[in-house]
């Protein structure tokens, strides 16, 4: 049994079709990877999933548990987060009070500690920088803080959407590794992106979406190497 | 000397009902003008209560039920509302202040009711005649606010709280029950309309079904001023929106047009700073 299993998830706004049935499955373990151009329908999957958009149809199963009608909050209790498109990190709060409420479900003081230092550890001008309004930030700070803040939040799944958007080369190298390092400890990943080179690169599944639908699928380096995708995709 | 202590008291009762309006509107993102009839509500709770004799249990019957009251306005006329255009939320709350107002007049009639909570006194202090009223008004209303400020500052459910207002949808990917941050904003706003009852019969014991409904767009007034959605502006605005209205109740000359230059003054600050003393522009970062 997959660790999430999406099956034929339809989502409309007003009349327009968004998702036109999507299925498919992360398994534990592993990075999983979507790719699609602007508009196919990525972020709306990702917030559909964890029911931050409503669905007209389908399932979706986390852990064997069924959680299509579950609400938001209940979802990141079960160990399944996001990292939102437009990173959406609390700009009137400090960092250090960002990854406070990234680890609002987390009560244990010790572990908090723990994560804390981790993060700090990870990403050492968030440590710098961390009795400053996160609103000031930097973009690519900013970016930084958005997936300390979920990571806080000790996720067996973590989504992301777009985590490298913005950024500068360099510092999407250092995303793509964080994301890599995050996986080696044991977190799940379900990752959106615009740079599919990379991405289709440290993934072990990889599906493409196009219109609301899924039309590809398969691991990463066949992707990679798909003649249609490269074309499309990877420019060339 | 007492004008200005009249206009701290006044401006005291009128930043209460405003920090309750501020906080709905910076978390909930709604204007609840049913508020100042939260107020008439607690007044009148009060006045049933005061038969028993024991201000006191009054005080806590008042507050207790205008917290149950404004919880269930809110689950059932607002929250199903919840997505659906401001207006539509904005005509559902006018609604809701005239179904209180009716339903007031229902059971207590239309003619007020006098109630005496306590007899507080005055006493003399620097030549001028101060009511005890007004200083416990001011002190409680002084440390309400301190409290809020540091509740919202410094406690997990108060971040969560600004969670909320900034980014329902971010606050709820870290586990936030976005509808109970909700419920809880309701109950404390409720909480201090009750406050805000009482003090309004330690300065005029008159319960009526329309008690409620000029301090409460005098209060929204004094929040917008201040900068709604800020707590310190809510009690700046009322603050000198009380002692707007004292001083200009002085002068025979303006006193009747009293109302006409407390709204001329939000229009003004309104024009000279669009988002009130205190209130913050949103910086938006792509
Ligand atoms: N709130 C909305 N109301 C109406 N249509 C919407 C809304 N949000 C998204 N859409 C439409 O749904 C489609 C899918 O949008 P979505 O944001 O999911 O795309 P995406 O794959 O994430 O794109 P991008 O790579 O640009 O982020 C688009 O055609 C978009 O215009
Ligand atoms: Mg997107």
């Amino acid at each position: 049994m997959a660790m999430l299993e999406v099956n034929d998830l339809q989502v409309y706004y007003g009349v327009i079709c968004a998702l036109k049935g999507i299925s498919f499955q992360v398994e534990q373990g592993q990075i999983v990877s979507l790719i699609g151009a602007n508009g196919a329908g990525k972020t709306t999957m990702m917030q559909s999933i964890v029911s931050l958009i409503p669905k007209r149809e389908g399932t979706v199963v986390f852990e064997g548990k069924d959680i299509t009608k579950t609400p938001s909050h209940k979802i990141v209790r079960l160990g399944m987060t996001q990292v939102p498109e437009g990173r959406r990190i609390f700009q009137e709060l400090t960092v250090y009070e960002n990854l406070l409420m990234g680890a609002y479900t987390n009560k244990d003081q010790q572990s908090f500690k723990r994560d804390l230092e981790m993060i700090y550890e990870r990403f050492p001008r968030l440590a710098e920088r961390k009795n400053q309004i996160a609103g000031t930030l930097s973009g690519g700070e900013q970016q930084m803080l958005a997936m300390g803040r979920a990571i806080m939040c000790h996720p067996k799944l973590l989504m992301l959407d777009e985590p490298s958007m913005g950024l500068s080369p360099l510092l999407v190298d250092q995303v793509f590794e964080i994301i890599k390092d995050i996986n080696k400890d044991g977190t799940t990943i379900l990752l959106v992106e615009q740079n599919a080179g990379k991405s289709l690169a440290i993934s072990d599944q990889a599906y493409v979406m196009e219109n609301g639908k899924i039309v590809l699928s398969g691991t990463g380096a066949e992707l990679a190497s798909s003649e249609k995708v490269k074309k499309a995709y990877l420019g060339g | 000397m007492t004008t200005a202590i009249n206009g701290l008291s006044l401006g005291g009762i009128y930043a209460m009902i405003a920090l309750g309006y501020t906080m709905v509107y910076g978390i909930a993102k709604m204007l609840n003008f049913a508020h100042g009839d939260v107020i008439m509500i607690g007044g009148y709770m009060i006045y049933v209560t005061m038969a028993t004799g024991n201000p006191l249990l009054a005080i806590a019957v008042a507050v207790l039920s205008c917290v149950i009251l404004g919880v269930t306005i809110e689950k059932v006329a607002y929250k199903p509302l919840r997505g659906a255009s401001p207006l539509a939320v904005l005509i559902t709350a006018i609604g809701i202040s005239y179904l209180l107002q009716s339903l007031a007049q229902i059971i207590f009639g239309s003619a007020a009711k006098m109630v005496t909570v306590y007899e507080l006194g005055s006493i003399q202090f620097l030549g001028a005649t101060v009511q005890l009223s007004a200083l416990v008004t001011l002190g409680v209303t002084v440390v309400v606010m301190a409290a809020l400020t540091l509740f919202v500052k410094f406690t997990r459910v108060g971040r969560a709280m600004i969670a909320v207002s900034e980014d329902r949808g971010a606050a709820q990917l870290m586990g936030i029950n976005v509808n109970g941050i909700i419920t809880l904003t309701f109950a404390i706003g409720s909480a201090l309309a009750a406050l805000a009852g009482l003090f309004y019969l330690l300065k005029a014991p008159n319960v009526s079904s329309t008690m409620g409904a000029m301090p409460g767009i005098k209060a929204f007034t004094a929040a917008v001023i201040g900068g709604i959605g800020s707590i310190p502006g809510a009690m700046l605005g009322g603050i000198l929106l009380g002692i707007v209205e004292s001083v200009s109740y002085k002068f025979a000359a303006i006193a009747p047009y009293t109302d006409a230059i407390e709204f001329s003054i939000l229009i003004i600050i309104l024009l000279v700073r669009p988002n009130g003393f205190l209130g913050k522009k949103r910086r938006e970062k792509v």
